[in-house]
């Protein structure tokens, strides 16, 4: 259909439309319009993508000048296809519509191992192997060394791409990682490349969070993209994680040891080379004196080493004199590696800040910050002068000058923190430094500095107003939108008590009480005999679940259970859990029915959707806590308090409860879709805790079902799922939940729709 | 009584009933036992009737073996031979053993088929009460020549039964009050574990039972670690330390063999994971995990491995070709460099991951596939025998081009036609309840009737119509079991007529008097009764 959001015609690849998805346009439009930031919370499974993509697609069209690109964000490599596909279809919808080919050029960008079609390359396993591969085929001084030594193999896929592939652009067209292999093949092009070089004129661009939100990928990868963007983070409830992860570094033993033979080896090329090729080292020094910048496009293939800086924070001066010299930057280096082993032999916590530390080093073995600051830049440019092949083997080298160029870079934001051994061995000598990062912020700021507008938007952000303020920026709009239902589809529930009347909490003091897990155990096994095929089960850590399982075991609960349903339970082996996971849809799938147990915050939780059968019911045992003892935790809280005034519980209520409903989230997909969803904890019945669930969760508990026995709960869900098995027809819906283009235009509706968007 | 065709199987004497001694027959369908010194059986049995058989414990002084019925009759036989008691029982019972699985499960399926298709089938339904439950006919007769007509489409779509989740858990040790344990093993639940470890199948076919006798097998199958899913040292002298060995291996092929659906797989979930040293602290190494926390792991190890045995297991009987094929697909679909057989399940998964179903306008009816059990008929229609004239494609355009020209050509000669008030006085002479339309139909039924009375019309006419058939089917009549079924078939349509057919009638001449709605009915019995009185008459004067 097409719609009129104010005044803007959009496209919308569907013949109905939810008055909610009507109701986000209209505010994505608003941002649009303010060039400004935006937090837009819509409820899981209400067709955000679609919604999203016809507007801003729209906008573009409209407005060619004012927005140029989009830019879509998201987290795994399924989110990136399925938002691929669904710009597919509104593409479609338009050639359709209006009969004419668009000229719009959209593609998906992903790592090497996901569109490297070189037969050897392609073949290797993990992404490390494949990018130092084809590192090792590609990198530019391989190439100009075979120039004068034909016998050295490269990729034949980057070296037609570089021939003849930049001078056509990729025709226009919706690109998905497939898509591109399959062009790349045909071509003889490398996709890889093909799409990094495409992203500059396309117009939309579907890539993962990393690619703008670590420094290091996002300086190579998303540096040319203009301004006039709209950059858009979907799934963005865990942002802050993403964007502190990118900045943070940790430094064990195992690391300085590598570090310390990649010296060594560094050193005996140095010597070699002087031998045979001295005045390439003099052609360095002699560049390096000059401060002359490395040509731009050398530099394309040698993403392995790139600045984690800052765009904006790289320094425009020249490297300093004292490392200028090869010699000199790598006896530099092995002072500073003795100075971190020093630090790491310790026998207490040592705390401290980033200027704490550079006075440290500074009195200790007298290095400066000035020539720290350039670690990063200088190992890069040594390790392009000795042409060192396999760049992998240097990862620990890099990676303690990444640590001396941020240490030194950022005084705020950032703490270290060197534990001698872990918390629960402490008779294990096992120390590591944790330079981490604080402030979300850092990562993200340079984005929401360039990019005109930047929407964050999830089926969780609440509370809504925590977001701006840890990451730092103002918004323009605000929003949470409920889901208007013909039929309550999803049925909150909070467990309290047992049925004999013991109240049932994960809280630390009574997590293993007999009574508590055998409670939790029977809540599980009453709920397989009525609820219908597959049923979720989330655990607030990996340890938890381990003891309960076994307890439930030796208590006979498991047994009990198996009669009902089969039982997958995920490991911390990510092979193991996919084969389970898979398992378990197929039992789910054949009529048999199932049960997943699994962990908040695990693998589980964060990227797979329980949608129609596959998640009957969702159960929460316990808040999904983050393990508070943790020093880096602390000291992140500390910061909180102390910049943000966020105080640490209500952070940590927060963050519990974004991962709570995150986990209970998975499992409605869509108006069609019903699932209960249970809390099994007293906790969940107070207010700051109810209060922090999403809204469209929040407003469908009711004041009766808050701290139900199993008994309750088991007579609430019966009723519900025997609701909910009713034939559910599209005339139900209509008018209400679903709107015909009709419908949508009638002034009553529009004030409904009004009513929708609930700005924070 | 004594059908001397039966094939006996077994014959045990001395066998006492009711306290009486006598001789055990086992034979192809049934058991029976006869007192001594008689030639007739004073106990039969169906093996489909009987439920379980029992068998008193060792030890006990009475060697007993029980046989409970399906009504929950008993009847016990006491092996009283002095010598060969014992040996005469264990004959008995594993014969049985043998033979009552597959009775039983003839006997329920047909129980479960008839079931079922009198639940789909309303007719039927009120058929069978029609003729059955009234006692009209009995049920046997009724279902004699449905069941057969039936049986065959179905027998190919049958479904497996699986196998419960729980079935070890089902195996309940019971104390036997002198520190020792005793498992009760049915045999479906020795079938359970044999289709979910094929790996003790194994070992039951390697040492049963030249190495150990069954029991010692099972025994040991107990006490071994195996069995307890906890283990973690398993000693290297018991039998199943291979079979945990299998299914580790077992369990880390599928893991190798990754999954089929992209959007399960967790290991390409992430775009671009950090390098090593960056992000958050690494979790805390495994090196420091005590003994329970192991033990822990391996209980849900082996949760998984066996859930995901048990759902293999009720696959792989229902189509091992299906299962072979796509397993060799999905082994190709993940060795990465073939990835040309990837894209189609891929794809399919994203669109569905995509699909707003309410969002769409009628998106098509979901069709039923066709089960055709001869396609050629399918595609071709009934088609009489004899040959028939065709036409050909040219004859068609060269006849249509003559229409076309006459119709072109078409004059309408006005001198000749009817005047205004004759066609329509012909109209309506025509039209129903005109003159000339009064002798072919009266008003049609439905507007006559109320729809209840027609609804009982209907059934009668279906009952009716089932008996007939089963009467006319009896012509000619060439044996003796024909003979005797259509005298009981005429009795039928009489008690038919009598408990059926009179009181409708008489209903409903109680209230419209005027119409004769059974008249075609009983046409149709009398006629039924007039070939039954010429058959009889014929037969008397071939008699005499």
């Amino acid at each position: 259909m097409k719609l009129n959001i104010e005044g803007l015609l959009v496209y919308f690849p569907y013949d109905y439309i939810y008055p909610e998805q009507y109701s986000y346009m209209l505010e994505l439009k608003r941002t649009l319009d303010a060039k400004g930031h935006g937090v837009l919370e819509m409820p899981s499974g209400t067709g955000k993508t679609i919604s999203l993509l016809s507007l801003i697609v729209a906008y573009q069209r409209t407005y060619p000048l004012e927005v140029t690109k989009l830019i879509y964000c998201s987290r795994t490599v399924p989110e990136i296809e399925k938002v691929v596909e669904e710009l597919r279809k509104l593409m479609e919808f338009y050639a359709k519509e209006t009969g004419e080919n668009s000229h719009f050029l959209a593609l998906a960008l992903s790592s090497r191992k996901n569109l490297c079609v070189h037969p050897e390359v392609s073949s290797l396993r993990f992404g490390k192997e494949v990018d130092g591969k084809c590192h090792s085929l590609t990198a530019s001084y391989i190439r100009s060394q075979r120039q004068s030594n034909p016998s050295l193999s490269v990729c034949h896929f980057y070296e037609e791409f570089d021939a003849i592939g930049r001078q056509v652009p990729l025709p226009a067209g919706i690109y998905n990682l497939d898509d591109l292999k399959e062009f790349g093949r045909r071509k003889g092009w490398c996709p890889y490349y093909l799409a990094r070089y495409s992203i500059i004129h396309a117009n939309i661009v579907v890539y993962s969070y990393h690619y703008l939100l670590d420094p290091k990928i996002a300086d190579l990868v998303s540096k040319e993209l203009a301004k006039k963007s709209v950059v858009v983070f979907d799934e963005a409830h865990n942002i802050d994680n993403v964007c502190i992860d990118s900045m943070s570094v940790n430094i064990t033993r195992r690391i300085i040891d590598r570090s310390q033979a990649n010296v060594e080896t560094l050193q005996t090329t140095i010597q070699k080379i002087k031998e045979t090729d001295a005045a390439k080292l003099k052609e360095e020094y002699r560049r390096l004196v000059e401060g002359l910048k490395e040509a731009n496009v050398a530099r394309e293939t040698d993403i392995y080493l790139s600045n984690p800086v800052l765009p904006d924070e790289i320094l425009q001066e020249a490297i300093p004199g004292s490392i200028r010299t090869a010699e000199h930057f790598v006896g530099f280096m092995k002072r500073f590696l003795e100075y971190l082993k020093s630090r790491l032999r310790i026998q207490h916590v040592v705390q401290e800040s980033s200027p704490q530390f550079l006075k440290d080093i500074f009195e200790k073995v007298c290095i400066d910050r000035k020539p720290l600051r350039f670690c990063a830049e200088r190992l890069r440019m040594l390790l392009r002068t000795l042409e060192i092949a396999d760049i992998t083997d240097f990862s620990g080298i890099t990676l303690i000058s990444n640590f001396a160029t941020l240490v030194s870079t950022y005084s705020k934001g950032f703490t270290i923190i060197i534990e001698p051994f872990e918390d629960k061995t402490p008779t294990i000598a096992n120390p590591v430094l944790h330079f981490s990062c604080m402030d979300p912020s850092i990562a993200i700021k340079p984005v929401f500095e360039r990019f005109q507008s930047v929407i964050i938007t999830s089926g969780t952000l609440s509370p809504l107003d925590i977001y701006p303020r840890i990451l730092d920026f103002r918004p323009v709009t605000t929003a949470s939108f409920t889901m208007t239902l013909a039929r309550t589809c999803l049925c909150p529930l909070i467990v309290g008590r047992g049925n004999d009347q013991v109240a049932i909490s994960s809280k630390f003091e009574t997590r293993e009480d007999f009574a508590v897990i055998r409670n939790y155990g029977n809540l599980l096994l009453e709920l397989s005999a009525i609820v219908p095929d597959g049923i979720v089960a989330f655990f607030t850590s990996y340890v938890y679940m381990e003891n309960i399982v076994a307890s439930w075991y030796e208590q006979g609960i498991l047994e009990n259970i198996q009669r009902n349903k089969l039982i997958f339970i995920e490991t911390p082996d990510a092979a193991e859990t996919s084969m389970a996971l898979e398992k378990y849809q197929e039992a789910c799938e054949n009529g048999r029915g199932a049960i997943l147990l699994s962990v908040a915050r695990g693998k589980v939780s964060e990227g797979i959707d329980f949608v129609h059968h596959y998640g009957r019911a969702v159960i929460m045992f316990g808040v999904p806590y983050v393990y508070t003892q943790s020093r880096i935790l602390k000291a992140r809280l500390e910061y909180l308090r102390d910049q943000f005034q966020i105080r640490e519980n209500d952070f940590l209520t927060f963050d519990a409860m974004r991962h709570a409903a995150q986990c209970v989230g998975r499992a409605i997909r869509g108006k069609t879709d019903y699932g209960l969803m249970i809390f099994a904890d007293k906790r969940y019945a107070r207010a700051d805790k109810r209060g922090k669930l999403p809204r469209w969760i929040q407003e469908h508990i009711s004041d009766g079902s808050l701290n139900l026995t199993i008994d309750e709960t088991i007579q609430l869900s019966k009723h519900f799922l025997r609701q909910m098995a009713q034939p559910f027809r599209r005339e139900d819906q209509l008018g209400l939940s679903l709107l015909t283009l009709d419908q949508l235009q009638s002034e009553e509706m529009l004030q409904k729709i009004a009513q929708i968007a609930h700005q924070a | 009584m004594a059908a001397s065709s039966e094939e006996v199987l077994l014959v045990l004497k001395k066998v006492r009933q009711r306290k009486q001694d006598g001789t055990l027959y086992l034979m192809a369908e049934r058991i029976a036992w006869s007192p001594e010194g008689k030639d007739r059986f004073t106990v039969s049995h169906l093996y489909a009737d009987i439920r379980c058989q029992k068998i008193s414990p060792d030890g006990k002084a009475k060697i007993q073996l029980q046989l409970v019925l399906h009504t929950g009759e008993s009847t016990t036989f006491h092996f009283a031979s002095e010598s060969t008691a014992l040996r005469d029982r264990d004959a008995a019972k594993d014969l049985l053993q043998q033979l009552l699985p597959k009775f039983k499960k003839k006997a329920n399926k047909e129980l479960e088929e008839k079931n079922r298709m009198l639940q789909e089938d309303p007719v039927l339904f009120q058929l069978y009460k029609d003729l059955v439950v009234s006692q009209v006919i009995s049920a046997e007769e009724f279902w004699a020549n449905r069941l057969s007509m039936n049986s065959v489409d179905h027998s190919s779509s049958k479904q497996e039964v699986g196998i419960s989740a729980a079935f070890l858990a089902d195996i309940r040790p019971q104390t036997d009050g002198c520190n020792g344990l005793r498992y009760n093993l049915t045999s479906d639940i020795i079938e359970s574990i044999f289709r979910t470890y094929p790996a003790v199948k194994q070992k039951y076919a390697e040492n049963v039972p030249h190495n150990l006798t069954e029991k010692d097998f099972w025994t040991r199958f107990f006490q071994s670690h195996y069995f307890h899913r906890d283990r973690i040292s398993t000693g290297l002298q018991d039998l199943f330390s291979e079979c945990a060995k299998q299914d580790e291996k077992g369990l880390k092929s599928m893991v190798v063999q990754g999954v089929k659906n992209p959007l399960v797989d967790l290991l390409s979930l992430e775009d671009k994971t950090l390098d090593e040293g960056y992000g958050p602290a690494p979790s805390t190494s495994n090196t420091g995990k005590s003994v329970k926390e192991n033990s822990n792991s391996a209980i849900i190890k082996r949760f998984n491995h066996h859930s995901a045995m048990v759902l293999a297991a009720g696959l792989r009987k229902q189509d091992p070709f299906s299962d072979q094929a796509s397993e060799t697909s999905s082994t190709d679909g993940n060795s990465r460099d073939s990835d040309l057989f990837q894209p189609p399940i891929k794809k399919v998964k994203l669109q569905e991951a995509i699909e707003y179903e309410d969002l769409q306008r009628g998106n098509g009816q979901k069709t039923v596939a066709l089960n055709l059990k001869k396609s050629d008929r399918y595609s071709h229609g009934p088609v009489p025998i004899q040959n028939q004239h065709y036409s050909t494609s040219q004859d068609i355009i060269n006849s249509v081009s003559i229409i076309q020209h006459e119709m072109t050509s078409y004059k309408p000669s006005l001198t000749q036609v009817m005047s205004n008030s004759t066609a329509s006085s012909a109209i309506v002479a025509l039209s129903p309840g005109g003159v000339l339309m009064q002798a072919g139909t009266q008003q049609a039924i439905n507007q006559m009737v109320p729809s209840e009375v027609q609804s009982e019309l209907k059934h009668l006419y279906v009952a009716a119509g089932e008996l007939l058939r089963h009467f006319w089917s009896c012509f000619p009549v060439n044996t003796p079991f024909l003979e005797e079924k259509v005298v009981k078939m005429r009795s039928n349509l009489e008690r038919f007529q009598l408990t059926k057919l009179c009181p409708f009638q008489e209903k409903v001449q109680r209230q419209y008097l005027s119409t004769n709605l059974t008249g075609h009915l009983e046409e149709m019995l009398q006629t039924a009764y007039n070939k039954f009185h010429a058959w009889q008459t014929r037969r008397m004067l071939r008699k005499t």
